[in-house]
Order: C-alpha cells, then structure tokens, then sequence
C-alpha cells in the first residue's frame, strides 16, 4: 500500500492506529466512520467546508519569509506558513469547523472537546457558537491554571469548561475525561477529537481537514520561490499541524519532513514529551503508536514547557511515518523553544505560540547546515498571546 | 473445559446463578488483595475478577479510577497481579480468577509471555476492555492457545449485527455492560435489559454476565432473574474506601454476602 492510501479501511498505518476502545464506542465510530465517508464523497459537504475555510478562518494562511530571522540564523531561508493568522489564532479551527460540519450532519447538537493549551478548546467553543451547538470542553487541572487566557474565551464563546483533576491532571487526562462523557451521552454527543490520534477514523479526518495546510503551500512556495522547499518543519504533540502540512509533501521525495518534539528539560534527563525520540509502541486512548511509558506498560507524566505539546502518546501516521524513514523527528528543550520565541518576537515582530518556538528552534539549528539558497519551511502553527502568563513567570517577570 | 465454564455448568446443576466481585489489585494495599480474594469466596462469589491497575482507565468511572490511582501509588503492576494469583491458587485450586484491564500493560510484556505467565499463575480469564474482537486477531487466538478465556463486552450500543462477531472470539462468557457510560454509573432499567438478554442469547451460546448498576440484594436479584452471572464492581470498591482502618476486610464479607443472598433469591 502506498504511504498516501493509509490508512487501510480499519484505520491501520502499518502495526499503528486502529481501534482500541471499549465496546459502547464502537458503534458510535463505526456511524463516524460511515458518515465522513459519504461527507467527504459530497461535493456539497466539502464546498461548505471550503467556504468555511475560506470567509470565516480567512484562508489561505500566507507563507511569509522571514528574512530576518533567516539572516541572524545563518544558512537556509526560512519561511513561515502562518497558521497563526487563522481565526482564533492556531490552525486547529480547521479541524474543528470540519468536525462541526460532520456533527450537523448527523443531527447532533451536543458536541464535547479536550484541550492542552487550550487552543483546540477555543476553536471548539468557537464553532459550537457559529452553529449553534451546546458545548463541553475539558481540560486538565494544571493547563487551567497555565492557561487562564485561554479558558475565560472559551467561557465568552458560551462554553463549559471542565477541569479535570485525575492522573497528571494534564491533556491526557482530559482526554480520559472526554471520552467518558462521549461512552455515556454516545448517541445525543459528537466528540471533536483535537489532534490527529484517537481510534480510527479520528487520525485520519483530522489529517484530511488539516491538509489544507500542506495543500496550500505546495502552490504557495513555488509562486513566492520558484520551487518546492528543501525541508518542512513542524511541531508535534499529537500532530495534527505537521501532519497537516508533511502529508501533501509526502510524494516529493526531495522535501525532509521533520518533526520537532517536546524535549521539556531535556530528553536525556526522563522530562519530556518526545514519544518519537524516546518511547516505545503501546496503546493508549484508542490506538497503537509510540508512546512514553515505564516498564510496567503504564503511561509516564510528561513535562514541557508547551501544554500543546504536554502528550505521552503521538498520532499513529507519525509512528508509521518515522518507522519507514519518510519523516524524521527530533526534540527541542523548553530553553531552546523559548530562545527561539524571543528570536521571533524581536526579529518579525512576530509572537508565536510556544509549541511553534519549538518549530522555529529547530530551524534555528538546522538553517546553518545549509546552504543560503536552501529553503526551510516552518509551521508556524498557532500565535502566543496566550502564552504570554508562562513565559513572564520563565522570566520571573509578574504581570 | 476451562474452570470458568465447569463453573457454569455446576451452578446450572444446581439452578444458581453466578456471582462476580470485582476488586482492584494492590487496593487499598498490597497485602490485603490475596486476603480479600479468599474472603470474597468465603462470603459466595463463584468467580474473581481482579483489577488490573492502570494509568488511564478510560472507561471507569471515579470509584475504581480512585481505586488504580492508590494501586499504582503501592507500586502494584500486572507482574504483581500474577503473583497475587499465583498466591490465591496456593489454598483455592477451584475458584475462577477473570483479569480485567487495558491493552497496554499487557501489550507491553507481549501477549505470548503474558499468556504463558497468566496460565502458569492460575488465571482462568482475560477481558483488555480496549480491546475489541476487531483487533484481537492474535490476541483472542494466542489467550485461547493457552488456555485462557478471552472475556468480551457487550453493550446496550453494540448492533444486532455484531453479536455473533463478538460471541465468536470470546470464551468462557459474555460480558454485558447493562448501561451506557462507565463504571460506577447510575442504576439499571431490567426490563430493558431482558429484552437486549434474549437478543443477544439468539446470536450466542456462551453464558452472559451482567455488570454496572448493580448496589445491593434487590438488584443483584432483579438482574440473577435474567442473567447467568451478576458482576458488582464499584460498589464493592465503595464499600472498602468507605470503610474505617481495619474494617475493610469485614465490610466487604457483608456486602458480598448480601448480594450471596439477592442472587440465590432468584433461583427460588
């Protein structure tokens, strides 16, 4: 099979992914499955997504070259998709007005959401306001309270929010939380899953709605450059945004795809969230794919600077991606990433999210390793107002 | 026949119904699980399941969470969970013991070494609740090679379609879940159970057990009427978190005598 036919028709990317839930689910997938099938088969469902896409989150997102940071880097020229122009800030809204579509269309008014850093969150209060649907997100306790901005929008767009205190009381955990409201209101709720994990077919119509971003920039790049780039950089927590922008590039053999990972205080030192660098297979919140556990097989709590990024597990297609060599994965420490906010705040007058500082920072290591008419591309997957609490308190400054 | 189904057929003999207590492994202390086990015989239950800790338990609700939380706190994994078995057959070589869990600490020593370790230590059942008959090709199969029972769920959500799907890959029973939502939810409709009872017997030959909503004598006995097998989860977890230091022991004789006496009412 072709790396862009996967998934096979049970959700598998190669030993990853599938459908790993308890049985009151499964039927609730199995009617998700069917009915994406015949959405993304219905020219008229798709031309509304696009609409969508296009009037309301203000697509395209422009690619911009950042010659600035180009040059105080040295080597490569760096380009950055701008994700972080769309609608509420972060290139999750595309997934969320897909989802919101999928929910209306099979008649359910309910729709329920997790959230790290709580971007997912908002764009999910934000298109259960567009379309009139009632609104549950839960997040962990801990990302409340880091991401306090975050969760007053959420609370303005009319939705609740839930902190949820169990386990690391942290994205995994809201995730825990999300799926147990869905096992026990399945048939009045449509869970938006925020990232391209979950049980089959989560990872991939989450990666067919971020497509758009990858799809873009293959016309993008060449009308601004004359040509596809050299490599593509995007951050990965679950991994919606690189999956987002790599998987259009998949067939251009001469494009590296690289996602940078969570490296927290360092991967060598056991905090962080880099699954990819340092995990191994397991199965966690319905699928197979690296994850970060110790040696009984139970999950380990991850640290990372980024909430976005603050995940034990990994989107199924990256572990694929990475096992057969057509992406590489590599982990930046929260030192670096926040290096690299300050880069572009100075630099482009630019305030990126902290899980896109990561992006950036490895841009930052590799663009001296190439040559000046090379070309990066970087993800610049969600702005960082929301950010602004955490990176005072780094610097202990009190706002 | 494996002890779980010789165990069926004896209480069909005998015109009983099956009772199943469920505890957490390693709750609320290490020592006290093999203890708890006898104790749980002692007080009429035909068969054990026995609580896997896990990190993320998806689908339970806040009781047994609490109950994996304080588990995993007194460093109990499913190595522990197997010499806890292994220690329980020591003085009970009759008494079934189901494990119930998720995939990955199971996927993590690897099916085939689980399997082997699981049988040698007396287990009698395996139900991974993440696990669905659609992704235990190569699990079910390797359970079965060595004599232990893949335990599946139903549930009030699984279509017709899928039961025979289901009954096919399981052994020694079928699980029904009686209620949408996790464990430790609120109580069950009986009627509504009876009825999804008969369907589901049309598509499978197995015994079905019943678990969720089931709190005291009344409902284990509404549920023994229709049922095979009464499984009672949360309440019994309840019952040792609520007790005082020392009591939990007793606490939980009485309650599964109790529900002893609501199942055996069923019957007369």
């Amino acid at each position: 099979m072709k790396l862009t036919d996967l998934p096979d028709s049970r959700g598998h990317f190669g030993p990853y992914g599938g459908i790993f839930v308890a049985e009151t689910l499964m039927a609730a997938l199995e009617e998700l499955r069917v009915e994406y099938d015949k959405a993304r088969n219905d020219p008229a469902f798709m031309a509304e997504f696009e609409y969508e896409l296009k009037h309301y989150v203000g697509r395209p997102s422009p690619v911009y070259h950042a010659k600035r940071l180009s040059e105080q880097y040295g080597g490569a020229q760096i380009y950055l998709k701008r994700e972080d122009l769309n609608h509420t800030g972060a290139h999750k809204i595309n997934n969320t007005i897909g989802q919101a579509l999928l929910a209306r269309r099979m008649g359910k008014k309910r729709v329920i959401a997790e959230t790290g850093a709580g971007q997912h969150g908002v764009a999910s209060a934000t298109v259960a306001a567009r379309y009139g649907m009632e609104c549950v997100v839960y997040m962990g306790a801990e990302d409340v309270a880091r991401q306090s901005p975050n969760v007053f929008r959420m609370k303005l767009l009319g939705a609740t929010v839930v902190p949820v205190s169990s386990g690391s009381k942290t994205l995994k955990d809201a995730l825990n939380e999300a799926m147990r409201d869905w096992v026990t209101n399945v048939e009045s709720t449509f869970y938006i899953l925020g990232t391209a994990a979950g049980p089959h077919p989560y990872p991939m119509l989450v990666r067919d709605f971020q497509c758009v971003i990858g799809r873009e920039c293959l016309t993008q790049m060449p009308e601004l450059t004359g040509r596809q780039p050299d490599a593509v950089v995007a951050c990965v927590g679950g991994g919606s945004n690189a999956i987002g922008i790599f998987h259009p590039y998949i067939p251009y053999d001469g494009v590296r795809l690289i996602g940078v990972e969570a490296g927290g205080s360092g991967v060598e030192s056991g905090k962080h969230a880099a699954p990819l660098n340092a995990g191994t297979p397991g199965v966690l919140h319905g699928f197979r794919s690296y994850l970060m556990q110790d040696e009984n097989g139970q999950i380990i709590e991850t640290h990372s600077i980024s909430a976005g990024l603050d995940y034990p597990g990994v989107g199924p297609e990256h572990s694929y991606l990475k096992d057969v060599g057509r992406a590489e994965y590599v982990a930046i420490n929260d030192d670096e990433a926040m290096a690299a906010f300050h880069d572009l705040c100075r630099l482009e007058g630019i305030i990126p999210a902290l899980e896109s500082s990561h992006a950036v920072a490895h841009a930052k290591k590799l663009a001296p390793t190439m040559n000046k008419d090379q070309i990066i591309l970087v993800n610049l997957s969600g702005r960082g107002d929301k950010d602004i609490n955490t990176v005072a308190k780094v610097s202990g400054i009190t706002l | 026949m494996s002890r779980i189904g010789q165990t069926f057929t004896a209480l069909k003999a005998q015109n009983k119904k099956a009772l199943i207590p469920f505890i957490t492994a390693g709750y609320p202390g290490k020592g006290l699980t093999v203890p708890l086990m006898h104790v749980l015989v002692e007080a009429g239950a035909d068969i054990i399941e026995l609580g896997v800790p896990f990190s993320d338990p998806m689908a339970d609700g806040p009781v047994i969470q609490r109950a994996s939380e304080v588990a995993l706190a007194n460093k109990v994994g499913l190595r522990d969970v197997l010499a806890m078995t292994a220690e329980f057959r020591k003085t009970n070589t009759t008494t079934p013991v189901v494990l119930m869990g998720y995939a990955n600490p199971v996927e993590h020593m690897g099916y085939e070494t689980f399997a082997l370790a699981a049988k040698e230590a007396g287990v009698d059942g395996v139900l991974t609740v993440d696990i669905p008959p659609e992704e235990s090709a190569g699990v079910s199969d390797v359970f079965k090679a060595h004599g232990l029972d893949p335990i599946f769920l139903l549930s009030p959500t699984t279509p017709e379609s899928r039961v025979e799907q289901v009954a096919a890959a399981a052994g020694g029973f079928i699980y029904y879940v009686s209620l949408k939502g996790v464990t430790g939810s609120a109580s069950l409709d009986t009627a509504e159970v009876a009825e999804k009872l008969a369907m589901v017997r049309r598509h499978c030959s197995l015994p079905v057990g019943v678990g969720f909503g089931i709190r005291d004598a009344a409902t284990a006995e509404a549920v023994a009427r229709i049922a095979d097998a009464v499984v009672v989860g949360s309440r019994i977890i309840s019952e040792i978190e609520t007790a005082p230091e020392g009591e939990c022991v007793n606490r939980v004789r009485h309650l599964v005598a109790e529900l002893r006496r609501g199942v055996n009412a069923a019957s007369k």
